[in-house]
C-alpha cells in the first residue's frame, strides 16, 4: 500500500528526530545545543508554512507574524502569570485567534492569491513598526513592559505548574526537539485526514472542490489557523532559545527567510522545509563568521538558483530521482529476463522494443501528490 | 416524454448581463423529475452562461433559480452542490496532481462515512472502467479519460440532480458511445441537464431538447421535431451544412 509506505517514512523520520534528541546533549557542547534550540524553533516555523503553503496552497508571506505573536504572547503571559505552563497555551491560542480574524477577512472576502501574500506580509510589517514604537513605561500589558526595539527578556520554560523549577538550556533543547517531533507527527497526521486531503484538493483545484460541495473558505481558514498555531509554538521555542523577543521577528528579512526555507526544502513535503531551515540556519551562521561575502547576497543567490534550477525544492527533486531510478532498474531487470527467455526459447519473436511501457508509467501516487505545486 | 412529475428546477426571468451584452435574457425554464434534458445552441447562445447561473458559479443580474422549492440564486456553488446536485464543468475540472482514486474518493467522502466512501470509490472505479489507472495522477491522463474521472466524481456523490456541461467534448467515438450509455444509466436514478454540441450524441441520449439562441429559449421539443424545424435549422443546424 502506498499510504502505508508513507506512514512508515513519517515514523522513520520521527524516530531519527527522537534519537537525535536523546544523543545530541551528551555529544555536543552546551553552546551548540543552545544554538540548536534556536534552529529547531525556526524549523517549526518552516513546518508551519510547509503546511499552509505546501499543502493548503496558501502563499502566506507573513507567516512570521504568527511566530512573533506567539513569542510576544508567551513572554507577556509568562511575566504576568509568573510561570510558563499557561503562557505556552496562551501563545498558541493568541496566534490562532489572530489568524482566524485576518483569515476570515481574506478567505470569506475571496481575496486572490497574490493579494493574500501582500496582505499577510503587510500585516507582519505593520506589527514590526507598531511594536518598535512601544518604548517607555507607558506601553505595558499587565506587569510586562513591551520594550520597543529592545524587546522583552523572555522567562524560560519551567516544569509544568512548578514555576520555581526553571529549565536549564539543555532541558529547553529537549523541549524544543520534542515539540518539533510532535508538531511533525501532528501535521503529517493532519495531511492524511479527510480535512487535510480536502485542503490538498483545494490547492489542486479550488472550483472542483467547491463543486463537490466543500466550503472552500472554511477549509482554507482551518488550515491557515492550524498553521498559525504551529508558528505560535515556534515563537515560544524561539524566545526561549534566544532568551528574549524583539520586534525583529516581524521584519521583512524573517518573512522572506521563511519563504526561502520552504522553496529550498520543497513544497508538498513537511520534512523538506524543516531541513531547509536547518541548512540555511547553519549556512548563514557560517557566513556570519567571515566578511568577504555579504550574507544576504548569498541568500538571494540561493533563492534565484532554486526558483530557476530546482523549482520543486530539494526533497521532491530527490524523491523524483529515486523513483526514476527504481523504474529504470525495474525496466532493465525485465529486459534482462526477456532476453534470457528469448535466448533460451530461441523463438523468432522480437519484441524487445515493447518493454518501454513498464510499470513505471503509473508512478507512485505519493510522488504525484508531492510534486503538485500550487500556482 | 416523462413529464408530469414535479418540477425540480426552475428559472424565472433569469438574466445575465456582461456590460451591455445580454448573455442570458429573461429565460423561463422548467425541468421535471426523471427528465434527461439537453441544451443546445450555437456558440454564444448563452447555454454555458445559463449553466453557470444554475450552479452558482455566476450570480445572475436578474431573475431567480429555484431547485426543489429552494431559492439558490445567490448561493455559493458548494451550497448548490450540497443540495445533492452533481456538476461537471465544460473544461474538465479535476485534481490534476492527485491520483484518480483520490479524486473519486474526495467526492464520495463528502457525503458518506469512511467505509461507505471506500466501497463507493471502488464501485465507481469499476463502473467507469478506471480501475487500471486508479493510482495515476489525473494530470497525466488523456483528455477523454480526464472527462471520465470528472464524471466519476459526479457519480460517486450519488446526486439526484446532475448538470453536465459538454460531457463528450474531445472524446473519441467509442468513448462518446460509452458516455451516452453512462448518462442513460445515471438517468435511472437522477434528473439530468446536459449541455452539448454533438448532435449525434444528443440523439443517443435525449428525449426533450431546449434550443438556445441569443440568450433566449428558441424552442423546446424532441430532437426529430427540432431537426425538422426551419427556425432551428437556420440558427443552428444550418451552420453545419
Amino acid at each position: 500500500m502506498i499510504l502505508a509506505r508513507d506512514v512508515r517514512g513519517t515514523l522513520a523520520i520521527a524516530a531519527v528526530g527522537v534519537l537525535f534528541m536523546l544523543i545530541a546533549p551528551s555529544v555536543l557542547e552546551l553552546f551548540t545545543i543552545i544554538n540548536l534550540t534556536t534552529a529547531i524553533a525556526l524549523a517549526v516555523l518552516a513546518l508551519s508554512l510547509a503546511l499552509v503553503w505546501g499543502y493548503g496552497g496558501i502563499l502566506c508571506f507573513g507567516q512570521n507574524a504568527f511566530f512573533g505573536i506567539g513569542a510576544y504572547a508567551y513572554t507577556i503571559a509568562a511575566i504576568n502569570f509568573g510561570g510558563s505552563s499557561w503562557a505556552i497555551l496562551v501563545a498558541i491560542l493568541v496566534a490562532v485567534a489572530f489568524a482566524v480574524v485576518i483569515g476570515y477577512v481574506m478567505f470569506y472576502g475571496r481575496v486572490s492569491d497574490v493579494y493574500l501574500a501582500v496582505i499577510t506580509l503587510t500585516v507582519s510589517l505593520i506589527l514590526y513598526s507598531l511594536i518598535r514604537r512601544t518604548s517607555g513605561p507607558d506601553y505595558k500589558i499587565g506587569k510586562s513592559l513591551l520594550g520597543g526595539f529592545n524587546g522583552i527578556t523572555s522567562p524560560p520554560i519551567n516544569l509544568p505548574w512548578d514555576p520555581s523549577f526553571v529549565l536549564f538550556p539543555e532541558h529547553v533543547f529537549y523541549v524544543a526537539m520534542g515539540a518539533l517531533v510532535v508538531a511533525y507527527l501532528f501535521t503529517s497526521w493532519l495531511t492524511r485526514t479527510h480535512f487535510g486531503r480536502v485542503c490538498v484538493s483545494i490547492r489542486e483545484n479550488e472550483l472542483r472542490a467547491e463543486l463537490l460541495g466543500y466550503d472552500v473558505r472554511l477549509y482554507k481558514l482551518g488550515i491557515f489557523a492550524v498553521g498559525a498555531g504551529v508558528a505560535g509554538l515556534a515563537g515560544v521555542l524561539f524566545c526561549n532559545g534566544v532568551g528574549r523577543v524583539t520586534p525583529d521577528v516581524f521584519n521583512l528579512y524573517n518573512a522572506a527567510l521563511t519563504i526561502i526555507w520552504v522553496i529550498v526544502g520543497g513544497r508538498g513535503t513537511l520534512i523538506g522545509p524543516i531541513l531547509g531551515a536547518f541548512g540555511l540556519f547553519y549556512l548563514t551562521s557560517a557566513l556570519g563568521t567571515q566578511s568577504t561575502v555579504n550574507n544576504n547576497l548569498v541568500l538571494g543567490i540561493i533563492l534565484v538558483v532554486f526558483v530557476l534550477g530546482v523549482p520543486k525544492g530539494v526533497i521532491p527533486t530527490l524523491a523524483g530521482w529515486m523513483a526514476a531510478r527504481r523504474t529504470r532498474r525495474a525496466l532493465r531487470a525485465r529486459e534482462r529476463r526477456m532476453r534470457l527467455r528469448r535466448a533460451r526459447g530461441g523463438g523468432g519473436r522480437n519484441d524487445g522494443a515493447g518493454a518501454g511501457a513498464g510499470p513505471g508509467g503509473g508512478g507512485p501516487a505519493g510522488a504525484g501528490r508531492g510534486a503538485g505545486a500550487p500556482e | 416524454m416523462r413529464q408530469g412529475g414535479e418540477v425540480v428546477l426552475e428559472t424565472r426571468g433569469l438574466s445575465m448581463h456582461f456590460g451591455g451584452v445580454r448573455a442570458v435574457d429573461r429565460v423561463d425554464f422548467a425541468l421535471y423529475e426523471h427528465e434527461l434534458r439537453c441544451l443546445i445552441g450555437p456558440n454564444g447562445a448563452g447555454k454555458s452562461t445559463f449553466f453557470k447561473c444554475l450552479t452558482g458559479q455566476l450570480r445572475p443580474s436578474a431573475g431567480s433559480v429555484v431547485i426543489r422549492d429552494l431559492h439558490v440564486t445567490d448561493r455559493e456553488p458548494f451550497e448548490v452542490a450540497a443540495l445533492g446536485v452533481g456538476i461537471k464543468t465544460q473544461v474538465p475540472n479535476v485534481f490534476e496532481g492527485l491520483a484518480v482514486e483520490e479524486n473519486i474518493w474526495l467526492s464520495a467522502r463528502r457525503w458518506h462515512p469512511p467505509a461507505r466512501s471506500r466501497s463507493l470509490t471502488a464501485e465507481t472505479l469499476e463502473r467507469l472502467q478506471l480501475g487500471d489507472i486508479r493510482s495515476s495522477p489525473v494530470g497525466r491522463l488523456a483528455h477523454g479519460q480526464r472527462q471520465w474521472v470528472e464524471l466519476g466524481m459526479v457519480v460517486a456523490a450519488e446526486p439526484w440532480l446532475v448538470l453536465l456541461d459538454e460531457p463528450a467534448a474531445g472524446m473519441t467515438h467509442e468513448e462518446t458511445v460509452r458516455t451516452a450509455e453512462l448518462i442513460r444509466e445515471i438517468n435511472r436514478t437522477a434528473t439530468l441537464i446536459v449541455v452539448e454540441h454533438d448532435m449525434q450524441f444528443i440523439r443517443m441520449i435525449s428525449h426533450l431538447v431546449t434550443v438556445f439562441h441569443e440568450g433566449r429559449i428558441l424552442m423546446e421539443d424532441t430532437m426529430e421535431a427540432i431537426s425538422a424545424d426551419p427556425r432551428a435549422r437556420e440558427v443552428y443546424l444550418g451552420h453545419r451544412g
